[in-house]
């Protein structure tokens, strides 16, 4: 009976067909790590962002007037209101913790190398639209920091000569950032994003499925036709789009091999993510910023003006350029950089195991930098944080221009051909 | 399809047409849609230039209007106090008014077109409370200065130009807006005048 129906489906579209290449028949390589978990459990969240959104926009009223009580309704008289928001809340910045976490996987091992450069694309595409969500979802509770926050991100535009100021006009829709401009960023924030963000997400996978998984040992598992006998290749069936054009070794199924090693992810992850949404929903203030507890009021700046913690890396780098203009390309440069990666890294070894000395220094120090970058956004700016930000900033530029002059000529261990067992 | 003979050079022309004219399609179409996010009707009567009759103010006093929801004051200023402002200037953190916080036509001594007036916005530039004025009982906050502008919230103390005191929590002088003389006892905020006008 489920045999036929599934047959009556599959002669008019390709369930089976799909499952199998994606996910039953998909060949991932053997040996990946805990630091392959990021990426599903990016997946997870954004489902989580998407189910508890459309339940909060039930709620939610954008507009000047009513958005900030609309919140307090949600918390205090709607069932379950503050958990569907907590878990929001909490939601984004769990999602970019395991995005991050997922960027310096592909750091680690080179995944954003030939043949992966799109992929990485595709992945720095995603993080630039979430960081866009983010940004627009944080003016609607319509807090003072909220407000000041978005009033401090968007006259960044304003910085730019001649058109300026008309650009910051045209995007509040108004003088002041007012209801015209909660009501166009709710816009964005609830329907235009997400549905970039899903449809990025699915050419991200799509991509990825096409070029093949990398692992730790950054070793190809695709290898050339007809090379490999049939008794060292990989014991499982796989999808014939795959078979067809190479022989795979060190191989199994994505399902039900990572499946069930991703739930195990998932459910370490749950256990933190409800920890913090049931003990500490505001992230001891990162989260959700104590000035946000009032509602916006254009006539009463907050003491310290700090972007949420997610944000703090690519706004230290405003903070410690004197001249907003420049400072500016400094923050957009520093994601620029990200996207040319792929190019900046001349080497043709993936992954750090077998990469020279300087390359994991460099790893290490552009992390370093990153967090102390991170760290600075968050607190009040001081001479001092200045300095310290300026020398972190110099390490994060640092690691591009050091990555492209050593990696064309790098001392690198031999790669083994196969992944060891 | 491959065999049907074909009009290379008409092919080409008509892809070219029809991507041209379809472009110019939806650049129309853009017009809207980028158009809708400009300030509305509303948006912008609510944020219209406000005229303020200055022909009946008192030397020394000040009246209060409201402009784009913030408070705009004007002081008819004394002879006496406008040359007073200059001895003040080793006590003021930005007595040159160098950081961008007035149009450049009031970039001058009084921040100011003419001296007589000057033109600022009620919000204190540390956390937006409203300065009181005191017009005759300054000198309680800054000994022997009879005049000036202090912010009841943190105490922040500002001159009769708007231009803030060392050693206040405010860092920035007062705002200056864009405005302009309409006539001797017009001005009008929210528009601003250019240098020549300034001098008249």
């Amino acid at each position: 009976m489920l045999t036929n129906f599934m047959a009556w489906i599959d002669e008019r579209l390709p369930v089976t067909e799909a499952w199998n290449k994606h996910v039953a028949q998909y060949p991932a390589p053997k040996n990946f790590n805990f630091w392959y978990l990021f990426g599903s459990l990016a997946m997870l969240v954004l489902v989580n962002q998407i189910i508890t959104g459309i339940w909060l926009t039930m709620s939610y009223e954008p507009s000047g007037d009513g958005a900030f009580a609309s919140i307090e309704y949600i918390m205090r008289d709607v069932d379950y209101g503050w958990l569907l928001r907590y878990m929001h809340s909490t939601g984004a910045s769990a999602f970019f913790v395991v995005v991050y976490l997922h960027m310096v996987r592909g750091l680690m091992y080179g995944s954003y190398q030939k043949p992966r450069e799109l992929l990485w694309i595709f992945g720095m595409l995603i993080f630039l639209v979430l960081m866009a969500e983010a940004f627009m979802g944080y003016l609607l509770p319509w807090g003072n920091m909220s407000y000041w926050g978005a009033q401090v991100i968007i006259s960044l535009f304003g910085t730019i000569p001649i058109i300026g100021d008309d650009l910051t006009l045209w995007i509040r829709g108004d003088y002041v950032i007012s209801g015209a401009t909660l009501n166009r960023f709710f816009a964005l924030h609830v329907i235009a994003l997400p549905l970039v963000l899903v449809i990025l997400v699915f050419l991200h996978i799509l991509a990825l499925h096409e070029v093949g998984s990398n692992n730790p040992e950054g070793t190809e598992i695709k290898k050339k036709k007809g090379t490999v006998p049939v008794e060292e290749q990989s014991k499982f069936t796989f999808h014939k789009q795959y078979t067809e054009k190479y022989d795979i070794v060190d191989a199994i199924p994505f399902h039900p091999y990572y499946s069930v090693k991703d739930i195990l992810g998932v459910a370490g992850f749950l256990i933190i993510f409800c920890w913090v949404m049931f003990f500490a929903p505001d992230g001891g203030g990162y989260f959700i910023e104590a000035p946000n507890f009032e509602p916006a009021n254009s006539l009463k700046t907050p003491e310290h003006i700090v972007p949420v913690w997610y944000f703090g890396p690519f706004f230290t780098f405003v903070r410690i350029v004197p001249d907003p203009l420049f400072g500016t390309m400094a923050m957009f440069g520093a994601i620029i950089v990200l996207f040319l990666l792929p190019w900046f890294d001349r080497g043709v070894v993936k992954s750090v195991r077998y990469r020279s000395k300087w390359h994991l220094i460099n790893l290490i120090q552009f992390s370093i930098c990153f967090i102390v970058l991170g760290v600075l956004g968050t607190m009040p700016a001081t001479p001092l944080a200045n300095n310290i930000g300026t020398i972190a900033a110099f390490g994060y530029f640092g690691f591009f221009v050091a990555l492209w002059v050593y990696s064309k000529n790098e001392k690198c261990k031999p790669v083994p051909e196969r992944i060891s067992n | 399809m491959s065999n049907v003979p074909v009009n290379n050079g008409r092919r080409r022309f008509l892809t070219a047409a029809t991507a041209v004219v379809g472009g110019a399609g939806v650049v129309g179409v853009a017009v809207p849609f980028i158009g809708s996010w400009n300030p509305s009707a509303r948006a912008k009567a609510a944020g219209a230039p406000v005229e303020v009759n200055v022909g009946k103010i008192e030397p020394g006093q000040l009246i209060r209007a409201e402009w784009r929801g913030k408070p705009v004051y004007v002081v008819r200023r004394t002879e006496q106090t406008v040359t007073d402002l200059a001895k003040l200037d080793d006590q003021l953190r930005d007595p040159n008014s160098e950081k961008a916080q007035q149009p450049s036509y009031a970039t001058n001594a009084y921040r100011s077109i003419k001296p007589e007036f000057l033109v600022a916005l009620g919000v204190c530039t540390h956390l937006g409370c409203a300065p009181t004025h005191h017009a005759d009982d300054f000198d309680q906050f800054v000994e022997g200065t009879p005049n000036g502008f202090f912010c009841p919230c943190h105490g922040s103390k500002f001159d009769m130009a708007g231009r803030v005191f060392q050693g206040v929590p405010a860092p920035l002088n007062l705002m200056v807006p864009e405005h302009s003389f309409i006539s001797d006892d017009t001005i009008l905020i929210g528009v601003g005048s250019d240098a020549s006008k300034g001098e008249a």
